[in-house]
């Protein structure tokens, strides 16, 4: 039984407004679907507030106005009345968009749909939101505290501040995170309690995990293991970097529905394997060897046959800063090759940093672009004519086959940008 | 008739055939709801269209698009007619009371192995209850 708060009350009665009384309103039905008793108030929502792609942009034109106040009333807080949207009450950051503001016409996206994005930025900036605009915002500015409650969205995002920094949000939608930015509130359920963020699988790491090719195979693995429930992992032997816990938690959020892991000795709520499942037994213990490793490169690459690639993508997650200097230091000197494109997404706050330390300038010069706010899957853009690509990122290897229908070749950093600069693919499994 | 029962996620009442898939149900990257189909590669449902159908599945996974999905899929007029899930997160209840249609959890038996594809199927969102007609019995 949902118990509300007095200022609850007060906004689901409308005296803070009628945007507010909608989106608390939303946060109801919201928590009563769940089973949640209460809200807990949060101070830190990353959605992606008034945002639209083409359909709900023309759906809403047929319905009377697609204007920024039209689509965050009907579609972010689900209201069927229209409603003022007032300023965000607490900090509130854009995640990922759907065009690069300056590469656009590269990207393929049509100048019309780069107005309708400059638009909806301009509502959100408007609202005082930040315009971060990429899926990782703890490498652009957004670095949630320990224990600090936040109303994400972003799998890759959630289960990075949920497992390693140990902040507590549960995987929101677009919905919710627009309703908490004008309330301070999410339901109390799930990952903001202490029990449901304890360990319920024992993931038994029998091969070395070292490369980001291997923590995102390892991530892969795990996610279809456990799904949706919280996985151990024991058995590791090396701290893993940002890098690799990026590409770690986004592929066991793609694969399955992981909104927290821990890594037994690392991440910081389980300095041991048994703290980590709060004193209970694992419901399921799995092994992770050479055999299931050789499987996941194969289900990763199950889709390619072609060698002759055309589109290498990385930056999925975003790239960190480290990662633009790996492939402006891969590609030093050299040309790609005239029948291969090779584009790289990150935030723009990354890219002003590549811009500074001369990464965007060395991968420019070799034929690769440095892009901002989306991703190939996110914006279903890749170059005309594209039918085989190559990516570093299980969770990019998940998508893009499914959205674009594109083969696509999984491996190595280095793998791709060969692939990149010989045009073939040469990538080998991991012995 | 087999009755199920489990607790109101979303009220409201709906009928329609079954489509069971004993996997978790993806949503942005594995879903196109403008036609109303699973897209993603290696799903049980991959192609099959769930508009206006009794979806009964595990529960939802991946991405956090998955709510805007499927309101997407309302908007579109594909969404299923009704939701009958085990296990309950954040994404499939912000789905389930965005796409605005009955949707019941919490079940006294598992109804992955009572309903089968093409079973006729009616879901009681108030009540928490979902009455199964082997076979498409009862149908209409």
């Amino acid at each position: 039984m949902l118990t509300l708060t007095d200022d609850e009350k007060a906004m689901l009665d409308g005296q803070h407004g009628k945007a507010r009384q909608k989106a608390m309103d939303l946060l109801v039905r919201y928590a009563e679907a769940l089973g949640a008793e209460r809200f807990v108030e949060t101070k830190n929502v990353a959605g992606v507030p008034g945002s639209a792609n083409a359909f709900l942009q023309n759906y809403y034109k047929d319905k009377g106005g697609a204007g920024g106040d039209a689509i965050f009333s009907h579609f972010d807080l689900d209201s069927d009345e229209l409603v003022d949207a007032p300023q965000a009450v607490v900090h509130t950051c854009h995640l990922q968009g759907g065009a690069d503001p300056l590469h656009w016409e590269t990207l393929g996206v049509a100048a019309e749909v780069v107005r309708g994005h400059e638009a909806r930025e301009a509502f959100a900036v408007g609202k005082g939101v930040q315009i971060l605009k990429t899926c990782t915002p703890y490498l652009a500015g957004n670095v949630p505290a320990f224990g600090e409650h936040c109303a994400w969205m972003e799998s890759s995002a959630v289960i990075y501040a949920n497992s390693v920094l140990g902040a507590r949000t549960n995987t929101e939608g677009r919905e919710s995170t627009s309703a908490a930015m004008l309330t301070g509130k999410i339901p109390d359920w799930g990952l903001h309690r202490d029990e449901p963020r304890r360990g319920t699988h024992r993931v038994d790491v029998r091969v070395a995990v070292d490369s980001v090719l291997d923590w995102g195979m390892l991530g892969y693995y795990t996610g279809e293991a456990v799904q949706e429930r919280i996985p151990v992992l024991a058995g590791v032997t090396t701290v893993p970097d940002i890098v690799r816990l990026k590409h770690f938690g986004a592929a066991a959020s793609s694969s399955g529905g992981v909104e927290m892991y821990h890594i037994a000795g690392v991440t910081p709520e389980a300095p041991d394997v048994a703290t980590a499942f709060g004193g209970d037994a694992p419901l399921e213990v799995f092994a992770y060897g050479a055999a299931e490793r050789r499987r996941v490169y194969e289900a990763l690459n199950a889709n390619a046959s072609d060698p002759d690639v055309d589109f290498v993508m990385l930056g999925c997650p975003h790239a960190a800063l480290e990662q633009l200097r790996e492939a402006a230091s891969i590609l030093d000197g050299r040309r790609i090759s005239g029948n291969t494109r090779l584009w790289i997404f990150t935030s723009r706050a990354v890219r002003d940093e590549a811009d500074r330390a001369g990464y965007t300038a060395a991968i420019a010069a070799a034929g690769g672009v440095v892009m901002t706010d989306t991703c190939s899957a996110f914006a279903q853009a890749v170059p005309a004519g594209t039918k085989v690509a190559a990516l570093d990122s299980a969770k990019q290897a998940h998508y893009l086959p499914a959205i674009l229908g594109v083969q696509a070749w999984f491996g190595t950093t280095r793998d791709c940008i060969e692939a990149a600069v010989t045009g073939r693919w040469k990538g080998e499994a991991p012995s | 008739m087999i009755l199920l029962r489990g607790r109101t996620v979303v009220g409201g009442r709906a009928e329609g055939e079954a489509l069971v898939t004993q996997l978790t149900v993806p949503g942005w990257g594995g879903v196109n709801p403008i036609k109303g189909v699973i897209t993603e590669m290696r799903h049980d449902l991959r192609g099959v269209s769930f508009a206006g159908k009794v979806l009964v599945f595990r529960g939802a996974k991946g991405s956090s698009g998955w709510s805007a999905m499927y309101h997407t899929a309302r908007l579109a007029g594909t969404a299923p007619a009704a939701l009958v899930f085990n296990e309950m997160t954040t994404k499939v209840a912000l789905g389930a009371v965005v796409m605005r249609v009955p949707s019941v959890t919490g079940f006294d038996r598992d109804p992955l192995q009572v309903i089968e594809t093409g079973d006729w199927v009616v879901v009681d969102g108030d009540c928490g209850t979902v009455e199964v007609h082997k076979n498409g019995s009862g149908r209409g």
